[in-house]
C-alpha cells in the first residue's frame, strides 16, 4: 500500500530549478533513504511529503490527516518553556485531545524511545541526544502512518548516533511507520534503510534506488557484512556519477 | 585569599580616590562651593538624608508608575501589531520618530500640556515615553522571534491563529520581555528625572529638583549628596530588575 507519492514533481523558486521531475513512492513498511550532494533538492523533497511547501509542477499524494505524517528536523525544536511531556502532549493537543489524555499518550511515546523518568524535564535539562529522542517520541505520538526525518542525526556525536539509528529501526521493525529520511550519510542510510535513492546534483533527479534486503533487527555486525559493503559502495558509486554529471 | 583581594581591589580604589581628593582639597584650599571635599559631602548627606529619601521616593514612585503604564501600553500595542500587518505599518512611523527626538526636546511640550497645575502627571508621561520603546520593540522582535522549524510544527499539525498566538508567540516573546522591562526601567528613572528638570517648579519635590534647587544656591555639597542618592538608586533598581530577569529565565527555561 501507499502511503505518500511524488509524482512528476518540479520545484522552482525564484532563482531555478531545484528538484525533478521526479517520481518516488513509498510503501507502508517501508524506510527509504534519501541520499545526494548539498543543494540537491532532498530537504525539499521532504517537506513536499510533509506538506509544508507545494511542487511547482505535478502531485503529491499523501496522508493529509492530522497528525498522520510527522517531521523530525535536524535540531530538536523544542520548546525551551514546556517540559518534555508538554513538548510531546503538543500535536495532540493542537488537535484538540484533552490534556489528561495526551498527558498519558506522551508519557507512553517517551517510554517508547526510552526516556522514561525524563518526562518532567526540561530542553535545557536534556542531552543532544535525549533532546533528539523527544523529538522523536513527538513525532510519533500521533501515531504517524508517515515519519519524515531530516538529517535528524547530523548535530550528534557518532555514539549517540548509531544508538539513535537502532532506535528508529527498532520503531520500524515494531510495526511502526514508514520512514523517509535524508542523511548525507552513506553508511547510516544503508544500515537504516530497506531502501537508498540516490539524487543527483541540483535540479535533483533520482539517479539510484537500491535496495538494501536485509532482515529487521539489523545486528551491530551488519555493518560488516559483505552486504553492506557492496550496497554501502553501490550507493556511493551513483552518488559520485551524479556529482560528476 | 586571592578572591578577598579581588573583590576589595575596587574598595581599595575608592577609598584611595576619596582620600586623594579630600587631601588636595584642604592643601590646595579649593573653595567648597566649587569643589567640596568628600567630608563635606558626608556631611550634608547626613544633615538632608530625610529630605533626600523623601525625594529620592517621590521620583522612583513616579518612575514606577511611568513603567507600569509604558509596560501596558507597549505590550498590548506589540501584540495588536502582530497580529494585524496594516497596523504595524500605521504605527511604525510615528513610533520611530518619537524614539529618535530626544526626550530633553519633548518635555517642555508635555510640560506645557500637562504640568503647569499637575506638574507630577507631565512627569509620569515623560517617563512613560523614554520607558515605552524597550518595551515595545522587545515584544515585537520576540513575538516575531519564533523558531522556524517550531513554526513548521504548528503548521504541520494544523494549529489556529489563536494556538499560534498563545501557544508559540507568547511564550517566545518572554526572554525579550524581560529584558526590554529591565532597560526600560532605568529610563523611565532618566525620563523622570529629565521631566523634573524641566519642569523645575518646587511644585516637583523630586532627586532632580533637589540638584537643581541647591546647585542655584551653590550648595555643592548637597548636589553632590543628592546625585549619590540618585545613582544609588538607579543601581538598587537596576540590580532589582535583573534579579528579576534571571528569576522569570530560570522559571521560563526551567533551569
Amino acid at each position: 500500500m501507499t502511503v505518500a507519492a511524488l509524482s512528476d514533481v518540479e520545484v522552482e523558486y525564484g532563482q531555478g530549478p531545484v528538484l525533478g521531475p521526479v517520481n518516488l513512492s513509498v510503501a507502508a513498511g517501508e524506510s527509504v533513504a534519501l541520499v545526494g550532494p548539498s543543494g540537491c533538492g532532498k530537504s525539499t523533497a521532504l517537506r513536499l511529503l510533509a506538506g509544508l511547501e507545494q511542487p511547482t509542477r505535478g502531485t503529491v499524494t499523501r496522508a493529509a490527516g492530522r497528525g498522520e505524517t510527522a517531521v523530525v528536523f535536524q535540531a530538536p525544536t523544542l520548546a525551551p518553556w514546556l517540559s518534555a511531556r508538554a513538548n510531546v502532549a503538543l500535536p495532540l493537543e493542537l488537535s484538540g485531545a484533552g490534556k489528561a489524555e495526551a498527558s498519558a499518550r506522551a508519557d507512553a511515546a517517551l517510554a517508547r524511545v526510552g526516556l522514561r523518568g525524563a518526562e518532567d524535564k526540561r530542553p535545557v535539562q536534556l542531552s543532544g541526544g535525549m533532546a533528539m529522542r523527544v523529538s522523536l517520541a513527538r513525532a510519533l505520538v500521533t501515531d504517524p502512518r508517515l515519519l519524515l526525518l531530516d538529517e535528524p542525526f547530523a548535530a550528534l556525536d557518532e555514539i549517540t548516533r548509531r544508538a539513535l539509528a537502532d532506535d528508529v529501526l527498532g520503531l520500524w521493525a515494531d510495526g511502526g511507520p514508514a520512514i523517509v529520511f535524508v542523511t548525507h550519510n552513506v553508511e547510516e542510510a544503508v544500515y537504516m534503510a530497506s531502501r537508498v535513492v540516490v539524487l543527483s546534483q541540483g535540479p535533483g533527479r533520482i539517479i539510484g534506488d537500491f535496495a538494501v534486503e536485509a532482515p529487521l533487527p539489523r545486528p551491530a555486525h551488519f555493518r560488516t557484512t559483505p552486504q553492506f559493503r557492496a550496497t554501502a559502495e553501490a550507493v556511493s558509486g551513483a552518488l559520485a556519477g551524479g556529482m560528476a554529471a | 585569599m586571592k578572591r578577598l583581594a579581588t573583590r576589595l581591589a575596587p574598595w581599595v580604589l575608592i577609598a584611595l580616590l576619596l582620600a586623594g581628593w579630600e587631601t588636595s582639597c584642604r592643601a590646595l584650599q579649593v573653595p567648597v562651593y566649587f569643589l567640596p571635599p568628600p567630608t563635606a559631602i558626608g556631611t550634608a548627606l547626613a544633615q538632608e538624608w530625610p529630605g533626600l529619601v523623601a525625594a529620592a521616593w517621590y521620583t522612583l514612585n513616579k518612575a514606577l508608575i511611568a513603567l507600569v503604564i509604558a509596560s501596558l501600553v507597549a505590550q498590548l500595542l506589540a501584540l495588536a501589531v502582530t497580529v494585524s500587518g496594516i497596523l504595524e505599518r500605521t504605527i511604525q512611523p510615528i513610533a520611530v520618530v518619537l524614539q529618535v527626538t530626544p526626550v530633553i526636546a519633548i518635555a517642555p511640550l508635555v510640560n506645557i500640556w500637562a504640568g503647569i497645575d499637575h506638574p507630577e502627571r507631565a512627569l509620569i508621561a515623560l517617563a512613560s515615553i523614554v520607558a515605552f520603546f524597550p518595551i515595545y520593540s522587545g515584544a515585537v522582535t520576540g513575538l516575531r522571534a519564533v523558531d522556524p522549524d517550531l513554526a513548521r510544527l504548528f503548521d504541520l499539525y494544523g494549529a489556529g491563529r489563536w494556538q499560534r498566538l498563545t501557544r508559540l508567540r507568547l511564550p517566545s516573546a518572554v526572554p525579550f520581555l524581560l529584558e526590554g522591562h529591565k532597560v526600560a526601567a532605568g529610563l523611565a528613572i532618566v525620563g523622570a528625572v529629565v521631566a523634573e528638570f524641566v519642569s523645575g517648579s518646587g511644585q516637583v519635590q523630586g532627586l532632580a529638583w533637589r540638584i537643581l534647587d541647591a546647585g542655584n544656591r551653590l550648595q555643592t555639597a548637597k548636589m553632590f549628596a543628592a546625585l549619590l542618592v540618585l545613582g544609588a538608586m538607579g543601581v538598587a533598581l537596576y540590580a532589582l530588575l535583573q534579579q528579576a530577569e534571571r528569576m522569570g529565565l530560570r522559571w521560563w527555561r526551567g533551569r
